[in-house]
């Protein structure tokens, strides 16, 4: 996203996964106590590399404060049900003057309608934050499969996963996006699919770029000379060497997706539901820009700047932790 | 790199012909002619896809054609075969390439007018609008970056990139809003002091004096458009700078005594420039995406205005068109950044 991550050679892999998948060779000779050890050793180890991790993240000032953000907006996502009547998203049963400056009854002041923008603040939430999350993680993993696969296997698979990523890459996402929103018709699920197939091009190919350098490694020799398959190297040594750059990846692909969903909702390509975007979109309907309503523009517009903000602290802290290269560099 | 692989021995036969007498042209020449296959193939797939993708929309075309004025079964019939529909998939698949290639778009759905007409129409004003805003945030992205990453963790520098980083987190259309809503609309004590939305007013004045006239409409997408664009420019020239910085031949020039902004301006930022305007060039459909927003905003009638308007119809036709001129356009900038990067830098040529 932000900063050009090309290709980092060797690197990644060290620092995360510890005993991730080397351990198979001994595990099968060894007898049923030995697999136990070994279990346990690679559990502690995990352990270990765990608490290592942490050491490193929690030198990364902006990552804590991103992490705390992300923590507060997650929780207050996930009780709003509970602290909150949905009632009040109802236009029929709105209490409130029309577009009331802030007051003490409603603090982030009412929409055209009467409703409480704090109160659409917050259903909002949970619908930007489930789209970001789940439209990240459907292009993470098509991002994933595409990059392993096409640096796995050589020749014409390679060949055709690439032009088909190229092309992604370059088509503008946002315009390819709409047209997919418009055409499956405005809900949570289509939202998803349209963010999540346009956005992971980028991240196939670091991972394409990263499994290549892993495979180019001795101990993928050694695998294959030991009679593993495509299946075992790419899930077994593949798979635990890129992850790290997988996680980094996610959570810059969250922002992104938070984004666009809202870019959407405001553009018209909306799931339906009160959601941060769709917020917007509402206060430019009824112009609360040419009426002053500033309420109404800067408390959706300020959760979706703090959230994204939030995720891509965290998600260069989490690259500047897991890649060693970077350190130093980039603060 | 990544070429298909059915433009290869084409691109190595056109090569191979007379009057290429030194091997590194021949190099880029061939070069050339893979990316230009690749472009080729690129824009088929864009075709291809466009067509699968409107098939996908429920609902009977010609009816969604006819935007629900009722018709006897009779009308209906004699409009789909106007249209084309009766025919089998695969005929209706090679027609629409052959009228797409000869640019014919069909009918818009809302205008009643030929979609080439409709874009040629709103062409012009993205262009100024895109344009303008790539000029300003090119310069302004590639100074500032160069600055934050010469001087390397100083204040200008951890501002710069704290900077770029809340404005890379903004949505373009919420930054518009509020650049509407205060420099606009005014608000409190600062009076609104450009136009709220278009081109030009009911007043548009002619001759020389329409030009500054339109300037103040375009000062605030164009600002809008700068400042969220502008960061991703001053990212990658810094991070592309701070990898020419630990080079050697920067040590070298140094050593030979050359003063500070000599070695910056002579050395350091030539070799970072190549990188970064390619990724400026890679990244168009960025700004692309950004211009839609922009122009949603401010109503400016350009591309971006008519592609939203055909989703909020929704007018098929129009959405069709405008996806297809707008791919291919970016396509095409790419190849020529490409093509351009292979021939201006040497390390790359000879690679």
């Amino acid at each position: 996203m932000s900063t050009p991550n090309t290709a980092n050679p060797g690197s990644t892999g060290s620092t995360g996964n510890p005993g991730g998948g080397s351990t198979t060779g001994a595990g099968s000779t060894a007898g049923a106590a030995g697999a136990v050890n070994t279990a346990g050793l690679a559990r502690a180890r995990r352990r270990l590399a765990l608490a290592r991790f942490w050491r490193e993240y929690r030198r990364q000032r902006a990552g804590l404060y991103g992490a705390a953000i992300l923590i507060v907006a997650v929780l207050l996502a996930l009780l709003t049900p509970l602290l909150t009547d949905s009632a009040g998203l109802d236009v029929t049963q709105a209490t409130g003057a029309k577009m009331a400056p802030p007051s003490l009854e409603f603090p982030f002041g009412t929409d055209e309608s009467g409703r409480s923008v704090l109160l659409m603040v917050l259903w909002g939430s949970r619908v930007s934050l489930l789209v970001g999350f789940l439209a990240a993680l459907l292009s993470m993993v098509i991002g994933t499969v595409v990059g392993i696969t096409a640096g796995h296997f050589r020749g014409w698979t390679s060949a055709v996963l690439m032009r088909i990523t190229d092309w992604f890459l370059v088509l503008p996402s946002l315009v390819l996006a709409l047209v997919l929103a418009a055409i499956l018709g405005g809900s949570i699920v289509t939202i998803i699919v349209a963010i999540g197939v346009t956005s992971w091009a980028s991240t196939a190919r670091q991972i394409r770029a990263q499994t290549l350098s892993v495979e180019a490694r001795p101990y993928i020799e050694r695998s294959r000379a030991l009679g593993a398959g495509h299946w075992h190297v790419m899930t077994r040594h593949v798979l635990p060497n890129v992850a790290p750059l997988v996680l980094a990846n996610t959570t810059l692909q969250v922002a992104h997706a938070i984004v666009t969903e809202s870019t959407l909702a405001f553009l018209g390509a909306s799931s339906g539901q009160v959601s941060w975007g769709g917020l917007l979109r509402g206060s430019y309907d009824w112009g609360a820009a040419t009426a002053g309503a500033w309420w109404y523009i800067l408390a959706p517009g300020l959760c979706i700047v703090a959230v994204v903000m939030a995720f891509t602290l965290c998600g260069r802290a989490l690259e500047a932790v897991l890649n060693p290269r970077l350190r130093g560099v980039s603060r | 790199m990544t070429a298909p692989l059915d433009t290869e021995p084409a691109a190595a036969t056109a090569a191979a012909g007379p009057a290429m007498e030194r091997s590194a042209h021949r190099g880029v020449l061939r070069y050339a002619l893979t990316k230009l296959g690749g472009a080729l193939l690129s824009i088929g797939m864009v075709i291809v896809a466009t067509f699968f993708l409107f098939r996908l929309i429920p609902g009977d075309p010609a009816i969604a054609y006819t935007r629900n004025v009722p018709l006897s079964p009779d009308q209906l019939d004699l409009l789909r075969r106007q249209m084309g529909l009766d025919k089998p998939l695969m005929q209706q698949f090679l027609d629409f390439v052959l009228r797409t290639l000869r640019l014919d778009f069909g009918t818009s759905y809302e205008y009643r007018r030929p979609v080439l007409d409709l874009i040629g129409e709103r062409l012009g004003p993205t262009l100024v609008l895109v344009g303008t805003g790539l000029v300003i945030s090119v310069s302004l992205g590639l100074w500032q970056g160069t600055r934050a990453a010469w001087k390397h963790g100083s204040r200008f520098d951890r501002m710069s990139t704290g900077v770029s980083l809340v404005l890379w987190s903004v949505p373009t259309f919420w930054l518009g809003l509020l650049l509407l809503m205060v420099f606009a609309a005014g608000i409190g004590p600062i009076p609104g002091i450009f136009p709220t939305r278009g081109m030009e007013g009911v007043d548009a004045p002619d001759g020389l004096a329409y030009i500054p006239h339109v300037a103040l409409h375009l000062t605030l997408p164009c600002l809008t458009l700068v400042a969220v664009v502008y960061a991703q420019y001053l990212l990658v020239m810094r991070s592309s700078l701070l990898d020419e910085i630990g080079q050697d031949y920067v040590t070298t020039a140094r050593a030979k005594g050359l003063r500070d902004d000599q070695v910056r301006r002579r050395h350091a930022v030539p070799n970072a420039l190549l990188p970064t305007i390619t990724l400026v060039f890679i990244n168009i459909g960025f700004v692309v995406g950004g211009a839609v927003s922009v122009e949603t905003v401010y109503s400016w009638p350009g591309l971006g205005l008519l592609f939203y308007e055909a989703i909020k119809g929704p007018d098929f036709a129009v959405m069709q068109g405008t996806f297809i001129v707008v791919c291919t356009a970016v396509i095409i900038m790419n190849t020529l950044a490409d093509v351009a990067y292979r021939v201006l830098d040497p390390r790359v040529r000879s690679a």
